[in-house]
């Protein structure tokens, strides 16, 4: 249970539609002062829409935002202690750097010299020193996603929105920036909002990630609890990939996959209940055949690197493996998980809680 | 060889800016310089320092910037509206402002005419209505009226266009900056789309500096510019040296504007 107080935005029943299509269905969200909160989902939904509600650039139909205990739902975005970094940079074309990143400032009529050492003291933040007379078109876009990030954080805001900030960016100079991002977030204290589709990079930066697909929140968790214990086989799948069986919970830490009983770590689940059952490729273990709990002949191995990547068909499912040990495709072999790899998900109950396809 | 293919293909265009304005501007100059006898002469040109002639430039220049002003100043706002209030408002704006850009000038200047006259239009409305009639028709009103209305689309046009390229997000980012709507456009809003006003104010400037037909139509031919005197000078005296000379003078005065604008165009829009 987190404490009232300590709650920064606290989004209470948002309901949004637009054109009559609901993007937003009753969402309910708080986000804690200095987290790195993440939205991670398919394209369409609904992250923008969200942070541009905490942004104020849009009013939810119903519902409240609340900052810091106060309702700011009808705030328009300037009176609001939160800066954005938009997705594609809108940086202002006819002004200098210096310009853009004074713009915050010169509204909030902070003295020359201050804004003078502020320009200075942002451009070292995000190592663009000297940039102060360029203009934005003459800079590439990993370095306007930087100046970006400046011209927001100089105002010190409370908190800082990013609407997939490195998007647009090649992967390498992503994986550079998204280290970049929290060193920044650790220096300057302030909370970060993100938005993503990504969700290697969710699992990388984030605290905490918040899992949405259709306007619905899926899970709310720390990195490790969604990859590990994801609550529904729509997470499961978004996040990395992943075996989805259909099962049998016989009782409580026993669960039937395909025929084969197998013992796991979940209680509460009742007893012959229908479940879905996820297994990480990383985590089924390769014996020789009868070994295992089941038998597979294996149909199909790549190279990847570090481990092969391997398709075993058995009793008519095709599992998924990772495993550094190779085995030639038409080999038979016997699979094994551990209980505490096993993991177990309740059924979608209702249609919108199913929504599993994945636009992306 | 690139360059060579270049040239093959701007062809047409120079040949046709060969025949349709470096030719004709030779030819006035010609007669501008020269007097009835092809000898030459600059008094065609010095003709302007006379009290009718300096009285019309200056009254033309009056009225020119008082029809840029007024169409700035309608333009603008509206342009700010199309853009973010109407949908598809680039439809709107062709049905609105392109359509009566086809039609003939001359005709739409005899329309307003009729509109205005002492039994036009809109005094056979008020009479109806009983309500004092409105004599603006041979006053400079109406001449104010007729430029508006003829070159309000050449600052419409340029204004919109440069209005509606503004990227949404920057004027979100300005209010998430702290600008309120004010600021925003301030500092956002107006110079960014300065270059559109910048080539609309040229566009409404140049043809009212030398415009004849409205002042003739809805003056009455009681106030002469200076397009009407060049007019009057080649069509009633038939002297085209001093209608050349007049003409030169004219142009000088265009240059100059084109300059002006242009050296703002490219200062401010960096
Ligand atoms: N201004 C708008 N008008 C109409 N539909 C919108 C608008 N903004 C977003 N939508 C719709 O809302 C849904 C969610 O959009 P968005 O929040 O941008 O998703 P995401 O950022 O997760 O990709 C999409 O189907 C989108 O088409
Ligand atoms: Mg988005």
């Amino acid at each position: 249970m987190q404490l009232q107080n300590n709650k920064l935005i606290d989004l209470q029943h948002i309901t949004k539609s637009f054109d009559g299509n609901m993007v937003l269905d009753d969402l309910c969200l708080y986000i804690r002062e200095n987290e790195f909160l993440t939205l991670l989902g398919p394209s369409g939904c609904g992250k923008t829409t969200t942070l541009r509600i905490i942004g104020g650039f849009e009013t939810p139909d119903k519902g409240q935002v609340l900052f810091e205990g106060r309702d700011i739902s009808d705030l328009p975005p300037n009176k609001r202690e939160v800066n954005t970094v938009f997705q594609k940079y809108a940086l202002f074309p006819h002004m200098t750097i210096a310009e853009n990143i004074a713009f915050g400032l010169k509204i909030r009529k902070k003295s020359a010299s201050y804004i003078k050492d502020k320009i200075k003291y942002a451009l070292k933040l995000v190592n663009l020193d000297g940039f102060e007379n360029r203009m934005p078109d003459s800079l590439s876009g990993g370095q306007q996603q930087r100046i970006a990030i400046a011209r927001a954080i100089v105002n010190e805001p409370k908190i800082l929105l990013l609407d997939e900030p490195l998007g647009a960016l090649d992967l390498k100079l992503r994986q550079d920036m998204q280290y970049e991002l929290i060193r920044l977030k650790n220096e300057l204290g302030i909370t970060f909002i993100y938005v993503t589709h990504d969700q290697e990079e969710a699992l990388t930066m984030s605290d905490t990630i918040v899992v949405m697909n259709q306007g619905y929140i899926q899970q709310i968790g720390t990195p490790e609890s969604i990859y590990n214990e994801p609550e529904n086989a729509f997470v499961a799948d978004f996040i990395g990939d992943s075996n989805i069986i259909e099962g049998i919970m016989i009782k409580d830490e026993l669960v039937e996959i395909l025929g084969a009983k197998f013992v796991c770590v979940d209680k509460g689940f009742g007893e012959n209940n229908p479940v879905d059952v996820v297994i990480r490729p990383e985590d089924i273990d390769l014996l020789k055949p009868e070994e295992g709990t089941i038998d597979g002949i294996v149909t199909d191995t790549i190279f990847k690197g570090v481990h092969y990547e391997m398709c075993v068909m058995a009793r008519g499912f095709e599992f998924v493996v990772h495993s550094t040990d190779y085995f030639p495709v038409d080999t038979r072999v016997g699979i094994r998980v551990d209980p505490f790899d096993i993991q177990i998900m309740h059924k979608p109950e209702s249609e919108d809680e199913k929504a599993v396809e994945i636009d992306e | 060889m690139n360059n060579r293919n270049n040239r093959f293909l701007a062809a047409p265009y120079l040949i046709w800016s060969a025949g349709f304005i470096i030719i004709p501007l030779v030819m006035v100059l010609y007669y501008a310089f020269t007097d009835f006898n092809g000898s030459f002469t600059v008094s065609n040109v010095t003709a302007i320092i006379s009290y009718v002639n300096i009285k019309a430039l200056m009254l033309s220049i009056a009225f020119s910037l008082a029809a840029t002003f007024m169409c700035l100043i309608i333009a603008y706002p509206l342009c700010l509206i199309l853009t973010t209030v109407i949908k598809n408002s680039s439809s709107f704006l062709s049905l609105i402002f392109i359509l009566p850009m086809w039609m003939n000038s001359l005709l739409r200047t005899y329309a307003w005419q009729n509109i205005l006259e002492r039994k036009g239009v809109i005094n056979g409305i008020l009479a109806f209505l009983n309500l004092p009639l409105f004599y603006i028709i041979n006053k400079p009103p109406a001449i104010l009226l007729g430029m508006i209305y003829d070159f309000l689309p050449f600052m419409v046009l340029p204004v919109y266009n440069s209005v509606s390229r503004i990227d949404k997000d920057l004027l979100n980012a300005a209010r998430d900056l702290g600008a309120d709507p004010f600021e925003t456009f301030l500092r956002v809003i107006w110079p960014l789309s300065l270059p559109g006003v910048i080539s609309g104010i040229t566009m409404v400037f140049v043809p009212s500096l030398t415009t004849f037909v409205i002042s003739d139509i809805l003056g009455g031919g009681k106030i002469l510019l200076i397009g009407n005197v060049i007019e009057q000078l080649f069509t009633q005296d038939s002297d085209w040296n001093a209608g050349a000379g007049l003409s030169a003078i004219l142009m000088v005065f265009i240059v100059i504007s084109m300059f002006i604008t242009a050296k703002y165009d490219r200062e401010d829009i960096k």
